[in-house]
């Protein structure tokens, strides 16, 4: 049943995918990349990840949509079409793939309790969360105790793109509004 | 979108669930999915649609974007003044076992302090970018 779940949203997030590519309606594209991330989300769902399905949800499908909106506001609707045919980018895209592909065969199994990936730190998160940290949620104990620092510094990054919106965008409208008064 | 009265009630209605639901993400991170990130997000997109709907003068005058950029700077104060206060009392930068007599406490208080600063932090960088965005389409684009 599981496997029949994810072939379906497996599809449609291919479906999706080939639509944003062949729309030349900027504003049909933008929708469509939320469905697309709307769809990630409940992959992340049937996949046990919880808090990055919610985070895919808020972010991918939620403020994405309407902040590529709101810039589509300032510019044209229509994609130009290209003047020359994409030989040399699809060649690239299509080697790049290929290479993943291959190397996917060597990836171990999702769910696979003897990855590489669960025989490092993983366990010892899971012991001693409980008792150590006192929470029993294991991914919020991981990003804002185990890993703070890396988490300070996306708070960082964050703060800086913030900063710099605020600095390229924020002060022309201003300088704008002092030429009208 | 001023003139769509069902929109506008509706809106209304849904608004404080929306906040509501945020700070529950906020604050029952350590127990449920969500924390900090997914929090300043739900808050931030509240916050967005009352722009859209009721435009953007009036979420301008309801949330200041002076006290949203201030937000933005305390939000990463709290965060990484966490770890200078642990270091303070005599820890490693963000060891939060000091917080508190039981280190677990400890462990516990931090996370949810951290959270509160990242929380704020991408929530106010949020509305900040619609603030930017939305200001330059000259109110075609927040009303």
């Amino acid at each position: 049943m599981e496997q029949v779940v994810h072939i379906a949203l497996l599809a449609l997030l291919v479906a999706t995918a080939l639509l944003i590519v062949r729309m030349r309606s900027i504003l049909a594209v933008v929708m469509l990349s939320g469905i697309y991330s709307f769809v990630m989300a409940s992959i992340f769902l049937v996949l046990d990840a919880v808090d990055v399905a919610f985070t895919e949800a808020a972010v991918g499908a939620g403020i994405t949509t309407v902040l590529g909106l709101m810039a589509l506001s300032l510019t044209d609707d229509r994609e130009k079409t290209p003047a020359h045919r994409p030989i040399l980018p699809l060649a690239v895209v299509s080697i790049t793939g290929a290479l993943l592909l291959y190397a996917g065969t060597d990836m171990p199994l999702i769910g696979d309790p003897d990855a590489p990936i669960h025989g490092h730190v993983a366990p010892r998160y899971i012991e001693e969360t409980p008792h150590a940290i006192g929470i029993p949620n294991i991914v919020t104990s991981v990003l804002a105790d185990y890993r703070g620092y890396d988490t300070l510094g996306e708070v960082g990054v964050i703060f800086t793109a913030g900063i710099g919106v605020m600095l390229l965008l924020g002060r022309s409208t201003r300088r704008r509004k002092e030429d009208e008064e | 979108m001023k003139d769509l009265l069902i929109l506008r009630v509706v809106t209304k209605f849904l608004i404080p669930f929306i906040i509501l639901f945020g700070l529950y993400v906020q604050f029952h991170g350590d127990y449920g999915p969500g924390g900090g990130f997914q929090a300043g997000v739900i808050i931030a997109a509240g916050c967005i649609l009352y722009g859209l709907v009721f435009g953007l003068e009036t979420l301008r005058r309801a949330i200041p974007p002076s006290i949203v950029q201030s937000l933005v700077a305390i939000g990463l104060t709290i965060y990484a003044g966490t770890g200078f206060v642990t270091v303070l009392m005599g820890g490693r930068f963000l060891d939060y076992a000091r917080l508190a007599h039981d280190p677990a406490h400890g462990h516990h208080y931090g996370i949810l302090i951290v959270e509160l600063g990242v929380g704020i932090t991408v929530s106010a960088v949020m509305l900040t970018i619609y603030y930017g965005f939305a200001g330059r389409g000259a109110g075609k684009a927040g009303g």
